[in-house]
């Protein structure tokens, strides 16, 4: 099912959470929505299900497959919504957690007890828990609560699952897990997935497509790749992972950072002072000058835990830099705390110069 | 603690016992206290209740039952009870959903006015009533003669007049049994509120959320996970809510008149019994209270073993 959001405003009181949002979704598609905490993600969540109203607007309208869903309430628009604190029945066993959704049905289109049985056991045995049907939430640990918060929302047969943070509350290990499983779960079943997350790795690995919000609105949309590799705003590649922010100048369409040239695609005709964004692996650390130009730096600190060594310098400015290396990068280069090395950006970005003049 | 040293583990362990271990004759001292107060305030007097009233043997105990105005006294607050616990629960969760569920303009007002009949003493309660049903109070008018009216045109006068459509007899709430049962639900409501809007507001909506986002409507919402989840703090909350609604005295005792075999309660009943110096009678109906209270008291205990376990099994979470 398509879902679309057209012109949404969403304030309580005097402040505004969603700010005139837009967005489209198609059908089997999983969509995650990124953003740091307060960025109205959650509300846009909620939105959908029915869970908040809409301020009321001119143009404003959630559509589902075309069809406005506005005088729908959360209980007929038949979404699956999946809490970030599962908000299991904690009286009830998980049997009757995953049924409720069939059990509460008007006798007309009430399933069988024989038929609730079979569906209950076939999504208890989708989320990989049969055999915990008379368990009760509170023996369960926090990603099997997560799995079968899930089931319960499938049970209803939903047009779309709406997840709000689903691992936020779990340790790192069982998050990574679940990550993966509920994208193999999506391709097996199809239906149309809206996760919120603020966790941006998480956002990546598993959507189709992310949509980066902040302060109440959508900076950025697009496929994991091209968030990452083409961020159309500081924002986005601040909040996509590490960055390094260096105070240079563009002159006649080239950029510098102090007397280092940086090549920079698209400035043609630009002057004035700018900022430029380079991520921690697209910088080269070199031992000694090879007629590159170069920043004179010095190793403060060597992160060697995992799968890339993090080295931390000083520039020449008395500023921060975070380079990623390989491991065997590092152990060629040899470095130790305190060692000079000269430092050049492979690649950066600049997104508006500070003034043009 | 794993990678601490030996010695390191050792005396942090003993410095945690010194400082927990009081000289012996502090600890004789407290629970010494401890044990003299409790025999002198409430096993003293409990037993004395019992002593009294089966002075003259099991008989005599019994017998001080077998009158009509014993019979009334416990039909009455047998009765009370039987109105106002049901008006409580009611009232209870209607007011705990509100207040935990929901925020509007008010809600801090709202709570203070349900403590409100903890505040004010029972007396007070009682005179409240007097002054609003009472035959000079602000309703006993209408009472004393009550009828409907609605205003109506009059084509012929061209003016707007009150017509009486409907009169009744006269009502009697003071001085008769609908004057006690509302002094006992005045002073009981806070009970059952008072119980249940800690856990529900520790609870929050989220359950709620989900069973209306699976299509349940707003009754089997509240039928199938509200009420499920906070029974057995209702349970605490009606035992509570009983013993005071049979035990009251100062509210009851104002709006009663204290006809005996009419208008008294147990508690009138025995303050009669003993201002007429029959004391095994006395006593013995004040050991229905005391037996009261005593079973009032287990189930509270029970109830209170059985919300703590539920509490505890809660946050037990093993990690996957």
């Amino acid at each position: 099912m398509t879902i679309e959001v057209l012109n949404v405003t969403k304030t309580f009181g005097n402040y505004r959470a969603l700010d005139n949002v837009s967005l489209t979704v198609a059908d089997g598609e999983l969509v995650a929505l990124l953003g740091p905490s307060g960025s109205g993600k959650t509300t846009l969540l909620r939105l959908i299900a029915g869970l908040e109203e809409p301020d009321p607007g001119e143009g404003t309208a959630i559509r589902f497959d075309g069809e406005d869903v506005a005088s729908r309430g959360v209980g007929q628009r038949q979404v699956g919504f999946v809490f970030q604190h599962y908000a299991l029945f904690r009286h009830m066993s998980v049997f009757e957690n995953v049924a409720f959704g069939l059990r509460v049905r008007p006798r007309a289109t009430r399933p069988s007890e024989a038929a609730i049985r079979e569906k209950v056991s076939s999504l208890l045995k989708l989320v990989q828990l049969d055999g915990f049907a008379k368990r009760y939430p509170s023996q369960l640990s926090g990603g099997q609560r997560q799995r079968i918060a899930l089931a319960r929302a499938l049970a209803i047969e939903p047009k779309v699952l709406l997840l709000d943070e689903p691992f936020g509350a779990l340790d790192a290990k069982v998050r990574q897990g679940l990550r993966e499983w509920l994208r193999r779960l999506h391709d097996e079943i199809h239906v149309t997935t809206l996760l919120v997350t603020h966790d941006q790795e998480e956002a990546l690995e598993v959507a189709d497509r992310v949509v980066v919000m902040n302060h109440a609105k959508i900076e950025q949309v697009g496929s994991p790749v091209d968030l990452f590799h083409h961020p159309a705003s500081e924002f986005v590649m601040d909040f996509l992972g590490r960055v390094n922010v260096f105070r240079g100048r563009v002159e006649d369409g080239k950029a510098w950072v102090r007397d280092l040239p940086v090549e920079v695609p698209g400035l043609a005709g630009q002057s004035g002072a700018t900022k430029l964004y380079v991520r921690p692996h697209e910088l080269e650390i070199e031992r000694r000058l090879n007629g590159h130009p170069a920043m004179q730096s010095t190793v403060q600190r060597i992160q060697l835990a995992g799968a890339i060594v993090k080295v931390g310098l000083v520039g020449p400015d008395g500023d921060d830099i975070q380079v990623d290396l390989s491991q065997e990068r590092f152990a060629t280069l040899d470095l130790r705390t305190g060692d000079t090395v000269y430092v050049s950006p492979k690649k950066a970005r600049i997104f508006t110069p500070d003034y043009v003049i | 603690m794993t990678g601490l040293p030996t010695t390191h583990v050792v005396r942090g362990g003993r410095q945690n016992r010194l400082a927990t271990k009081e000289p012996l004759w502090l600890k004789a001292l407290f629970i010494g206290t401890t044990i003299t107060f409790l025999t002198l305030f409430l096993v003293l007097p409990l037993a004395s209740v019992f002593a009294e009233a089966l002075k003259n043997g099991v008989g005599a105990y019994l017998k001080s039952f077998n009158n009509h105005a014993a019979y009334e006294a416990i039909k009455l607050t047998l009765i009370t009870a039987a109105i106002s616990l049901p008006l409580n629960v009611v009232f209870g969760l209607a007011a705990s959903w509100a207040i935990a569920k929901f925020d509007f303009v008010g809600k801090s007002f709202l709570l203070t006015l349900i403590d409100l009949p903890f505040a004010v003493s029972p007396v007070i309660s009682g005179l409240i009533f007097v002054l609003l049903f009472g035959a000079q109070g602000w309703l006993g008018w209408w009472l004393a003669e009550p009828y409907l009216s609605l205003p109506w045109y009059s084509f012929s006068e061209g003016a707007w007049e009150w017509t009486r459509i409907w009169q009744g007899s006269p009502i009697r709430i003071i001085f008769a049994v609908p004057g006690i049962v509302l002094a006992t639900v005045f002073v009981t409501f806070p009970f059952v509120a008072r119980e249940l809007i800690p856990l529900m507001q520790e609870q929050g909506t989220d359950e709620e959320q989900a069973a209306l986002s699976l299509g349940a409507n707003g009754w089997q919402t509240f039928w199938r996970v509200t009420l499920p989840n906070v029974k057995w703090a209702l349970l605490y909350g009606v035992v509570l809510s009983n013993a005071r609604a049979m035990g009251e005295f100062g509210a009851v005792s104002v709006v009663s008149g204290h006809i005996r075999g009419k208008t008294n309660t147990i508690p009138l009943h025995v303050e009669i019994l003993y201002n007429e110096y029959n004391y095994v009678a006395a006593f013995a109906s004040a050991s229905l209270l005391a037996l009261l209270a005593l079973a009032t008291l287990a189930a509270k205990s029970a109830l209170e073993w059985k919300l703590q376990r539920e509490a505890t099994l809660e946050p037990k979470t093993v990690e996957a």
